[in-house]
C-alpha cells in the first residue's frame, strides 16, 4: 500500500508536468486545429534560459522562473506572428513541415549555444521526502504538483473570468464575428501562442531536474503530451489535465508493476494515441462540436 | 482518354536525358574516390526511402513523421533473415520489402480513422516509440547492442566492394523507380491523387478510398524495407539507435526540398538526405565540435523554411518550371501548346 | 460633415466583382436604408464600409478615411456591423456575448449601466441572460446581435436584413426597437433590408443598388411613392 501510494504521487507529479505540455498543445489545437510539433523543443529552451539565468547569471530561482516564462511567451508569440503566420491557411501538410521546421531550428540553437551534455539543474524544492502515515513521499513531487495546479488553475481563471481570456475563446471559435466587435484575431493567435509556450516552458523546468537538461530531453515528453492531450481530448484544455494525471499514474503503475512494459513506456503512449483516436478521437472529456467558421 | 494516356508516356527528349542520367549513374563509381560511392549508394537508398514517403504523403496526400521506423524494420527484417536464417544477404532485401509492405498495409488500417493531422501525430508518436520497442526482444534484435553484419564482398575482380554495391544499389532504386512510375502513372496514381485532392471528390468517381488509402501505405512501407534493408547491409551494423526519430524528419526534409509529388523530387531528395548533415557539419567544424554537431538540425530546419516560403514544390519544381519556360517561351498566345503538367499541377502543398 | 460617404466604392470576391462603384452618405442620427434585389451588392456594401471583403474606392467614416483599416479597428473607430445571420457567439452565454460586444472600450462604469439600459431595451435578454446563445430563438439571437453592437457605443450601426426568417410580429418589434435606439440614443443606422416596405416606413432616406451600383436615391417617402421603385421592389 505504502509502495503504491508513493508510485501514486509520483505519477501524479510526472503528470502534472505533462499535463502542463499537454494543455500548451491543446490551447494552440483549439484555437487554430494545428498541432505545434516544436512545442516541447520551445520548452527545453525555455528552461536552458532559466537555467543560464540562475547558473551562469546568479539570479534567484522565481525570478528565473518568471523571466523564461516571460522569453518564451514573447519568443513563440514572435514565432508565430513572422513565421507561422503565412501557413496556417494553407494545407495542413505545410503547417506539420512549418512547426517541424521549428523543431529542428530550435533543438539546433539550443546544441549550438548549450552543447548535448546533460546537466543538473536546481530545484527549489527540499530533497528529503516527508512522512505522512508511514508513507514517504518526495517533497520535489509535491512541489511539482503543486506548481503545475497552480498553473492549471491560472490559465483556467484566465480563459473563464478574465476579458482577454474570453476575447481569446471568441476569437478561436468566432473568427469573423470576433473581428467585428473589435478583437484583432491574428493578435489573439499570437497571444495564443505565447500563453501555450509559457505553460509549455513549466512543463520543462518542473521536469528538468529529474530528466536532466540537455536539447533532446522533452524528445519523450513530448509524446506523453501527446498522448495525455488526445487521452483528454485534444480540444478540452480540462481533458488536457485530467488527461496528463491519467497518464502519469498510469505510467507510474506500469513501471512499478508491469515489469517487462517499464521500458515500453513510450510505446504504451503510442498505442493510447492511436487507439483513442481510433476508438473515441473526441477523447474522454472533448465533445463532439460542430465547428462554425 | 488516349490522349491522357499518351501524355504520361515520357517524350523522346525525356528518353535522352534518362539515357544520360543512366550513363552517368554508371561512371560515377569509376570516376570519384572510394568514400565517395558508398555516400551515393547512401544516397540512392535515401532516395528509395524518400520515394516512399512521396507516394503515402506526397502523392496520396497522407502525412506521415514516422517513415524512418519501416526504414527500421526493413533493416531489422533483412539482419535477422541473414543472421538467424542464413539467407543471402541479396535475397533478404525483397523479404524485408515484404514484411514492411505487410506491416504498413496493417498499419493502414487504424490509419484510415486518422485523418491529416491526427496521422502526423500517430506517426511521429511511432517514429519516437520504434526504437525503445524494436530494442526490447533482445533475442532476436540484438537489444541495444544490435546485430552486426558481414562486410559485402565484390564476387568479380572488375569491381571494388565499395563499386559492387553501388550497383546493387544502383540497380534496386531504378527497378523501384520503375515501378512506382508504372503505378502512380496508371489509374492508382490517379486514385492516390484523387484523394490527395479531395476525399468526396474521389468518393464521388467510384474511388475505393479505404483500399487505396491502405495500398499507399503498403507500397510506402515496401520501399522503406528495401530500403531500410540496404542501410543495414551498408552499415554492417543494425541498431534501433541508428533510426531515431530524427531520421523521419530528415527523410521529409528530403522529400519536401526535393519537391514532393515527384518522382525526381525524390532523387534530388536521397542525395540531399545523405549529404546535406555531413557538409553542413564539415562547414562548420572549423568553429567548434559544438556547434558542428547542432548544424544539421538548424539547416535542414532553415531551408525547410526557405523551401516552404520560396518553392513550396521544391527543386524538382523549380526544375519544371524552367524546362517548361525553356520549351515554351511564349506564355501569352492562345495557340501556345498547353503545359505538360508543369504550371497547371496541383501539389500537394 | 456626414458621418459615413463612400465615394466610388468597388469591392470584389476575388474574380467577381460585387460593386461597381457605389456612392452614397449618412449623416450623423439619420436611418438610411440599403434596398434593391438579391445580389444587387447590399451586402457586400456593409462588408466593405466594414473591412470584411477586398475594397476599392473612398470611404471616410467622421472625416478619417477607412483606407487599410483593419476590420477590428473599423469597429473600435466606431462602427457596429451586425452581419447577415447574425454572428451569434453560439457556444457562449447571452451574458458573454454581450461582454464580447464592450470587448472595446475602457469605461468600466459606464458599461456597467449600459448593461441596464440594454435590458431596458431588450428585457428578454436579461431573463436569458445566463443561457448559451445557441438556445435563443431566431428572433432573441436578432436581439442579441443588435444589443451586442450596441454595447461597442458605436456612432453607426450597419444591419444587415435583421427580419431574415423572423415572424411578422417580432420583425414588428425589432423595428420598432431600432427607431427608438435611433431616436433615443443617436444611433445613425445604414440598414439593408429586402422588405423594403418595411424599411422605408422607419427610415429617413433610402438608397436603390442595382447590380452593384446606386441606381435610385432619395427621401425614403418619396421613393416609397415612386411608381417604378415600388412595382419592381415593393410589389404592390
Amino acid at each position: 500500500m505504502t509502495f503504491f501510494l508513493q508510485q501514486l504521487v509520483s505519477g501524479l507529479a510526472a503528470g502534472g508536468a505533462y499535463a502542463s505540455l499537454a494543455l500548451a498543445l491543446v490551447l494552440i489545437y483549439s484555437a487554430m486545429g494545428l498541432v505545434n510539433f516544436a512545442q516541447g523543443e520551445f520548452a527545453m529552451f525555455a528552461t536552458f534560459i532559466a537555467w543560464t539565468l540562475m547558473v551562469n547569471l546568479g539570479v534567484p530561482y522565481p525570478l528565473a522562473f518568471v523571466l523564461a516564462l516571460g522569453f518564451a511567451m514573447l519568443g513563440a508569440a514572435a514565432i508565430e506572428r513572422l513565421i507561422v503566420r503565412p501557413f496556417e491557411r494553407g494545407p495542413q501538410l505545410g503547417v506539420v513541415i512549418v512547426t517541424l521546421a521549428l523543431l529542428s531550428i530550435t533543438n539546433g540553437m539550443a546544441g549550438f549555444i548549450w552543447g548535448y551534455v546533460p546537466r543538473a539543474f536546481p530545484t527549489p524544492f527540499p530533497q528529503n521526502p516527508v512522512v505522512i502515515a508511514g508513507v514517504y513521499i518526495s517533497i520535489q513531487d509535491l512541489g511539482v504538483i503543486g506548481v503545475s495546479l497552480l498553473v492549471l488553475g491560472l490559465i483556467y481563471i484566465l480563459f473563464n473570468r478574465t476579458k482577454l481570456g474570453l476575447a481569446m475563446r471568441t476569437a478561436a471559435l468566432y473568427p469573423d464575428s470576433a473581428r467585428l466587435l473589435g478583437v484583432s484575431v491574428g493578435g489573439m493567435l499570437a497571444v495564443g501562442w505565447g500563453l501555450a509556450s509559457g505553460v509549455g516552458a513549466v512543463s520543462g523546468i518542473l521536469l528538468a531536474p529529474s530528466l536532466f537538461l540537455e536539447p533532446n530531453m522533452m524528445q519523450q515528453v513530448i509524446i506523453y503530451a501527446f498522448a495525455a492531450a488526445v487521452l483528454g481530448g485534444i480540444e478540452s484544455p480540462i481533458g488536457a489535465v485530467v488527461g496528463g494525471l491519467l497518464l502519469g499514474v498510469l505510467l507510474a503503475m506500469v513501471g512499478a508493476y508491469v515489469q517487462p512494459l517499464a521500458d515500453l513506456r513510450l510505446a504504451v503512449a503510442l498505442l493510447l494515441i492511436v487507439v483513442v483516436l481510433v476508438v473515441r478521437p473526441s477523447g474522454l472529456l472533448g465533445q463532439v462540436h460542430v465547428r462554425r467558421v | 482518354m488516349a490522349v491522357a494516356r499518351a501524355r504520361t508516356l515520357p517524350s523522346n527528349g525525356m528518353l535522352g536525358f534518362l539515357a544520360v542520367l543512366a550513363i552517368v549513374a554508371i561512371a560515377a563509381p569509376f570516376l570519384l574516390p572510394s568514400y565517395q560511392t558508398l555516400n551515393l549508394s547512401y544516397a540512392l537508398i535515401f532516395a528509395i526511402a524518400i520515394l516512399g514517403l512521396n507516394i503515402l504523403t506526397g502523392y496520396s496526400g497522407q502525412i506521415t513523421l514516422g517513415h524512418g521506423a519501416f526504414l527500421a524494420i526493413g533493416a531489422y527484417a533483412s539482419a535477422i533473415a541473414q543472421q538467424k536464417m542464413g539467407i543471402n544477404y541479396l535475397l533478404t532485401i525483397p523479404i524485408a520489402g515484404v514484411v514492411c509492405g505487410l506491416l504498413g498495409f496493417a498499419f493502414g488500417f487504424p490509419a484510415l480513422r486518422l485523418e491529416g493531422i491526427y496521422l502526423a501525430l500517430a506517426t511521429f508518436a511511432l517514429a519516437v516509440a520504434a526504437p525503445t520497442v524494436l530494442k526490447k526482444p533482445a533475442a532476436i534484435t540484438g537489444g541495444v547492442a544490435g546485430i552486426i553484419l558481414p562486410p559485402v564482398t565484390s564476387p568479380t575482380e572488375f569491381l571494388t566492394d565499395d563499386q559492387f554495391f553501388y550497383i546493387v544499389c544502383l540497380g534496386i532504386a531504378a527497378l523501384c523507380f520503375l515501378l512506382a512510375w508504372n503505378i502512380l502513372r496508371g489509374r492508382t496514381g490517379r486514385a492516390f491523387r484523387a484523394i490527395r485532392d479531395g476525399d468526396l471528390a474521389a468518393v464521388a468517381f467510384g474511388v475505393n478510398l479505404a483500399s487505396y488509402k491502405t495500398l499507399a501505405f503498403a507500397i510506402s512501407a515496401f520501399l522503406a524495407g528495401i530500403a531500410g534493408a540496404l542501410y543495414g547491409i551498408a552499415t554492417g551494423f543494425v541498431s534501433a539507435d541508428a533510426y531515431p526519430f530524427q531520421l523521419s524528419i530528415l527523410l521529409l526534409v528530403g522529400a519536401v526540398i526535393g519537391g514532393l509529388g515527384t518522382l525526381e523530387g525524390a532523387v534530388i531528395g536521397g542525395f540531399f538526405s545523405q549529404f546535406l548533415p555531413q557538409l553542413s557539419q564539415q562547414a562548420l567544424s572549423s568553429i567548434n565540435k559544438q556547434v558542428a554537431n547542432a548544424a544539421p538540425s538548424v539547416t535542414q530546419g532553415i531551408l525547410l523554411l526557405v523551401v516552404m516560403v520560396v518553392a513550396r514544390q521544391g527543386v524538382a519544381g523549380l526544375i519544371r518550371s524552367n524546362v517548361h519556360r525553356l520549351r515554351y517561351p511564349v506564355q501569352s498566345g492562345d495557340d501556345t501548346p498547353a503545359a505538360p503538367e508543369a504550371s497547371a499541377q496541383t501539389g500537394p502543398l | 460633415m456626414a458621418l459615413l460617404e463612400l465615394d466610388a466604392v468597388t469591392a470584389d470576391y476575388g474574380p467577381i466583382k460585387a460593386l461597381h462603384g457605389v456612392s452614397l452618405k449618412v449623416e450623423p442620427g439619420e436611418i438610411v436604408a440599403l434596398l434593391g434585389a438579391n445580389g444587387a451588392g447590399k451586402t457586400t456594401t456593409l462588408r466593405a464600409i466594414s473591412g470584411t471583403c477586398n475594397r476599392g474606392g473612398r470611404i471616410t467614416f467622421e472625416g478619417r478615411s477607412l483606407r487599410g483599416v483593419a476590420a477590428h479597428d473599423t469597429a473600435r473607430r466606431g462602427i457596429g456591423h451586425v452581419p447577415e445571420g447574425r454572428g451569434t457567439l453560439v457556444q457562449l452565454t447571452v451574458w458573454d456575448n454581450l461582454r464580447m460586444g464592450a470587448y472595446t472600450r475602457t469605461d468600466k462604469e459606464k458599461v456597467s449601466t449600459d448593461y441596464d439600459l440594454i435590458f431596458g431595451y431588450f428585457p428578454i435578454l436579461k431573463e436569458r441572460r445566463d443561457q448559451h446563445a445557441g438556445t435563443l430563438s431566431g428572433g432573441e439571437q436578432q436581439m442579441l446581435a443588435i444589443a451586442r453592437a450596441l454595447m461597442a457605443r458605436p456612432r453607426l450601426l450597419l444591419l444587415d436584413e435583421p427580419s431574415l426568417g423572423l415572424a411578422p410580429l417580432v420583425v414588428q418589434s425589432i423595428f420598432e426597437i431600432i427607431t427608438s435606439i435611433n431616436a433615443d440614443e443617436g444611433v445613425a443606422v445604414l440598414l439593408v433590408e429586402q422588405n423594403a416596405s418595411l424599411a422605408l416606413k422607419i427610415a429617413h432616406r433610402a438608397y436603390l443598388l442595382e447590380t452593384g451600383t446606386v441606381a435610385a436615391s432619395g427621401d425614403a417617402r418619396t421613393m416609397a411613392a415612386d411608381e417604378s421603385i415600388r412595382r419592381s421592389y415593393l410589389g404592390y
